[in-house]
């Protein structure tokens, strides 16, 4: 195994584009070196990102867009104000995956990329529209979260591409979301299902929404019928009832060890309800 | 045994001083397993079954033995032959004969000079497998059509017509059940289900093994009890016990589940194969797919009732799958199902089945949490049915002094109408509950044990004394024996050092299991520092000139027995100790015997929980434990073991299980996936000791690190039916569980 740590995205790429075995980008290392030791993945090349200058930065730009190193760990964006205060659905997502101790390392850009259909980060990243530069052999493009998602394990970058920053649209008035997840413990646990919420309003009637399901399909699942309960609604029971008929609806679930079909898909409506209601609250507070 | 009891006006019995081998474990300087390093020490790896159940065609080390720095692979080829009995169930188990038996059964291993290259080097040895039908689950293996794993293996016991799995056959009871049940207003039956758990014990199995050409070998081991390992790894390699010293680490947990071999006698036999020591270590994937988790179980209760509660008969059925060997614990689970009542008929019948499994090992009180999970629930659904209180029910029908018990003998004084009475006194019981909320009780009982047990004590020159026992210190026992060794001595805890020691310094020992240590290592500490009184009693006999009779023990002192004996001043251990070597030399006491006199345990949970309706998740609000300790000698170690078992019981509960897919591969083997419980999902869990002395043991200690894990399956179990509406009985109650019950129930 090689073990590379180049100084800009550019040479992350050509060492990768270069490399003709099995390569892996090296960020906060939970989810790689937990597959290394488990014999899962073995990498020829594997290739640290945390090296390069502007990884580990948090900056607000003037358009009061944020944006994100490839290298922030969890722990940073729940100890960061303005974060908090913007996106408290996207932080807490990251800030439910693993311990302390895993908060310490583990990364945005990670949980993305490392394709696992029940990352928690990612929902309420999709719902609030943030998107990733990607940094490849033809050059850099911006790319949706919502798209990079390909299947369990893979996402829709090409060989050689690695992501340089994401970047979270600006807040505005009167937005909230929220994400929460199911599991059958209280922490150290994997979602069995997870669902994000974002959306805006002005008064008590919501204008804007995005509802994004996870663990419920092969990819993180963007519920548009689920928008539509939502948006012109003030949250009634109506709406609310629509809303997790949707999210049931959208549910293609498998049956394994952490839950069944029935279950993921009861569930998703229940915390569709449960993620809205927070969401709408903090819109409300927020205006 | 003549013990001359005593169970007040202690003076270091029932304090908390700080565990000797605390700052050790918590600065990271005490030694578990894997801490132990030789030169030119090899590092073991195993290869393992990927299938449930195969031929194994041929194995091929050819590519392995190629690379430079392997130094041994061994097979089955490589141990003995000619077995029998539970000798060739361990060795079958350690490493896989003609037929891999489970997912993850040990078929070859193979040393080299690290960990890496002996990994890679396993990956590299070719194994030819026949996949063969396989079973998992107890019902399925019994039926007609289940796949024999070992045709013509079953014991006299076995009725004809059975499936061949079924290795053993047990059937006994009292009195008339026809006429029970015809007595009876309310008969109930049904059955229940429980999944295999795992101890889960935080310290993988690891050991440090050598062995010479010459069969003289010495290891290194994390164990509960290092002279079953002797005896078992000698018999697996054809070796004297004498000839092998076995010396116990540091442990980070066990509950019976290091109480046998698993690698070490493979190490050995590596190291003797490669002239090397040898270290194997465990990953926590091998740890839940090739040790010891609990048997799996599916139960028939049948129970009848008058409208008082009185219970008239009772009738358990009991099958159990042990993994692809006998022995899974029918008997104790049978014994334990109606322990708690005094039920004029009763009848047992049990089934030892075998599956394409690992092999069952001990779990804290073998058997008995899920006979209490099928009683205790059958109880609670009857007493909801005759609208009866539940601990007042149990209290009309508890076994007591003299009851004759479920399982035969007579019970001695025993403390379960303690236990129900404080209970029922606690506030805890009487508490409010808001909405979605529900209560549980149930009750449960472990015999406990002695054992084969040998101890000794040294005095040293300052008066401190040295305690040597042979059971590893899993829960504290080291302060509990230098408190015992304190109070019978009438010195200082801080005087006294207690050591864990090998094979070699001491008599036979059985493991720290069965809930016996603080009972018979304890009663043998306390018979060993005796006879060091008693020699320092004639020490100072002989200085003052007057018979031995004539002097008592007192304080730590040797004083005279009255004025008629003469006027001396007291001589302190000490200022005896100091002068021993010219007064007849060293001065040590020793015991050794197989104590029968141990008191069964019982105890009494309540548990407050909450289901979420619409998700089905359980969360613990409120937890109490009350249990006899019989004689707490440390309570804050006896409180520990009510905690340990109250937590590990609601983990079985509600979320762990073995899963296997339907190509019986173990589905989740790491602690992400195998749910045990995390800190947060517990509330603080609330203990009340009760102390009735057991009068087999000087001080009145009863073993209480088993009992607590018996209640608590069916006391969650009876919580979520209070809270939610629904009866699980098929554990673990997991939320998808939960949910489709609610969901079904409309
Ligand atoms: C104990 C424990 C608990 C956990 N709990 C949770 C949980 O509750 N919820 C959850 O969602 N996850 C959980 N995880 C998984 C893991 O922590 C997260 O997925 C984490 O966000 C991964 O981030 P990382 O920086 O450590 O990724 P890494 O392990 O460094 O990388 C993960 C993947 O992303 C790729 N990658 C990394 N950086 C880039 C980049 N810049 N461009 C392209 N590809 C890149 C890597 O090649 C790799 O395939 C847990 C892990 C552990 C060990």
């Amino acid at each position: 195994m090689r073990y590379h740590t180049p100084a800009t995205f550019e040479d992350a790429s050509a060492i990768a584009v270069a490399a003709s075995g099995v390569t892996r980008f090296l960020a906060g290392g939970t989810d790689v070196l937990v597959q290394m030791r488990a014999d899962i993945v073995t990498p020829d090349d594997l290739i640290d990102i945390k090296h390069i200058p502007g990884v580990k930065d948090i900056v607000q730009e003037d358009d009061m867009c944020w944006s994100i190193g490839a290298a922030v760990a969890g722990a940073e964006l729940t100890a960061h104000e303005g974060l908090c205060a913007d996106w408290p659905g996207v932080i807490e997502g990251m800030g439910l995956v693993g311990s302390t101790q895993v908060q310490g390392r583990a990364t945005l850009i990670g949980n993305l990329c490392n394709g696992s259909p029940a990352a928690d980060s990612v929902p309420a990243l999709a719902a609030a529209g943030a998107e990733v530069s990607v940094v490849g052999p033809k050059g850099t493009r911006q790319v949706k979260v919502a798209d990079i998602p390909a299947g369990p394990g893979r996402t829709t970058l090409a060989k050689g591409e690695v992501i340089s920053g994401i970047y979270l649209p600006p807040r505005g008035k009167g937005g909230g979301d929220a994400y929460l997840r199911f599991i059958p413990r209280t922490e150290m646990d994997i979602a069995v299902v997870g669902c994000a919420v974002n959306l805006r309003v002005e008064g008590d009637k919501i204008t804007e929404a995005c509802v994004v399901l996870g663990a419920v399909a092969p990819t993180i699942v963007v519920v548009e019928d689920a928008a539509k309960a939502l948006i012109g609604s003030t949250l009634d029971a109506k709406a609310l009832d629509a809303l997790a008929a949707a999210a049931s609806a959208a549910c293609r679930p498998i049956n394994d060890k952490r839950g069944t079909i029935a279950f993921r898909t009861d569930v998703a409506g229940v915390l569709a309800r449960r993620a809205a209601k927070i969401a709408y609250d903090r819109a409300r507070g927020a205006k | 045994m003549p013990l001359d009891s005593k169970t007040t006006g202690f003076k270091y019995i029932g304090t908390r001083p700080d565990r000797p081998d605390g700052i050790d474990k918590v600065t990271g300087k005490a030694r578990y397993g894997a801490d132990a390093y030789a030169s030119g020490m090899l590092h073991g790896v195993m290869v393992r079954s990927p299938h449930a159940h195969a031929k194994i065609k041929k194995i091929d080390a050819s590519k392995a033995l190629a690379l430079k720095g392997v130094k041994a692979v061994v097979t089955r080829a490589d141990f003995p032959t000619g077995l029998e009995g539970e000798d060739w169930n361990i060795q079958e188990n350690c490493m896989a004969g003609e037929v891999a038996l489970y997912d993850g059964h040990a078929v070859a291993a193979v040393a080299a000079t690290s960990l890496l290259l002996a990994r890679e080097a396993a990956k590299l040895i070719e194994v030819e497998y026949e996949v063969l039908p396989h079973v998992t689950d107890v019902d399925e293996a019994m039926k007609p059509g289940a796949p024999a794993i070992r045709a013509g293996a079953a014991d006299y016991s076995v009725p004809e017509g059975l499936h061949p799995n079924v290795m053993r056959y047990i059937e006994y009871g009292h009195g008339d059940l026809d006429a029970g049940f015809a007595a009876a207003d309310l008969v109930m039956e049904n059955t229940y289900k429980t999944e295999a758990a795992h101890q889960g014990y935080i310290e993988p199995h690891a050991c440090l093994a050598q062995l010479g050409s010459d069969g003289k070998g010495e290891m290194w081991v994390c164990t509960q009890g290092h002279w079953f390992i002797r005896r078992m790894s000698a018999a697996v390699l054809g070796i004297d016990v004498a000839n092998l010293r076995v010396t116990p680490s540091e442990i980070g947990g066990g509950f019976g589940g290091k109480t046998t071999v698993f690698v070490e006698p493979v190490a050995l036999a590596l190291s003797r194969k490669a002239g090397k020591p040898v270290k194997m270590v465990m990953t926590r994937s091998e740890v839940l797919r090739a040790t010891g988790p609990t048997s799996s179980s599916s139960i028939d209760v049948k129970m009848g009732m008058k409208k008082d509660g009185t219970m008239t008969a009772a009738k358990v059925t009991m099958r159990m799958q042990g993994g692809a060997f006998p022995m899974a614990p029918i008997d104790s689970a049978l014994d334990c199902a109606f322990s708690c009542y005094n039920i004029p008929a009763v009848h047992h019948e049990g089934y030892d089945v075998l599956a394409n499994r690992p092999k069952q090992a001990a779990y804290r009180a073998p058997g008995s949490p899920m006979a209490a999970f099928a009683t205790e629930s059958l109880v609670d659904e009857m007493c909801r049915a005759l609208k009866l209180d539940p601990l007042k029910t149990r209290l009309k029908n508890a076994s007591r002094e003299g009851t004759k018990a479920s399982f035969g003998p007579t019970f001695p004084r025993i403390g379960l109408v303690e236990t129900l009475e404080a209970a029922l006194a606690h506030p805890h019981y009487a508490a409010p509950l808001g909405p979605n909320q529900g209560r549980g009780v149930a009750s449960g009982y472990w015999m406990n044990w002695g054992g084969e047990t040998s101890v000794s004590a040294a005095l040293g020159e300052d008066g401190s004394v040295t305690v040597s026992v042979g059971t590893p210190d899993i829960g504290g026992s080291r302060a509990s024996m230098a408190l015992m060794a304190a109070e019978a001595l009438g010195i200082p805890y801080e005087n006294v050092r207690v050591n864990v020691v090998d094979t070699g310094s001491l008599g036979v020992n059985e493991p720290t299991h069965g809930s016996r240590a603080t009972y018979a290592t304890g009663l043998a500490t306390i018979e060993a520092v005796k006879q060091i009184s008693t020699k320092l009693c004639q020490r100072a006999a002989d200085k003052w000139g007057i018979p031995a009779e004539a002097v008592i023990w007192e304080d730590g002192c040797a004083k005279p027995s009255g004025p008629n004996a003469g006027e001396f001043p007291p001589l302190a251990i000490g200022e005896l100790a100091a002068e021993m070597g010219g007064t007849g030399g060293p001065i040590s006491g020793h015991f050794e015997a197989t104590p029968s006199g141990h008191g069964g345990s019982f105890g009494t949970h309540i548990v407050d929980v909450e289901v979420d309706p619409e998700t089905g998740y359980t969360s613990v609000l409120r937890y109490t434990v009350v249990q006899d300790a019989g004689k707490a000698i440390h309570p804050a170690y006896v409180e520990g073991q009510f905690q340990g078992g109250a937590a590990q019981g609601i983990g079985w509960a509600l979320n762990e299980e073995y899963i296997y897919g339907a190509d019986g591969r173990l589905q989740n083997t790491v602690f992400l996936d195998y749910r045990i419980p995390v800190a947060s999902d517990l509330p603080m869990i609330d203990t009340v000791i009760v102390e009735v002395p057991n009068p087999g043991h000087p001080y009145g200690v009863r073993g209480v690190g088993e009992t607590g894990i018996t209640p608590p399956l069916p006391a969650v179990a009876n919580a979520v039916h209070a809270a939610a509406g629904v009866r699980l009985r098929s554990l673990p109650m997991s939320p998808p569980r939960i949910l489709a019950a609610i969901k079904a129930k409309g």
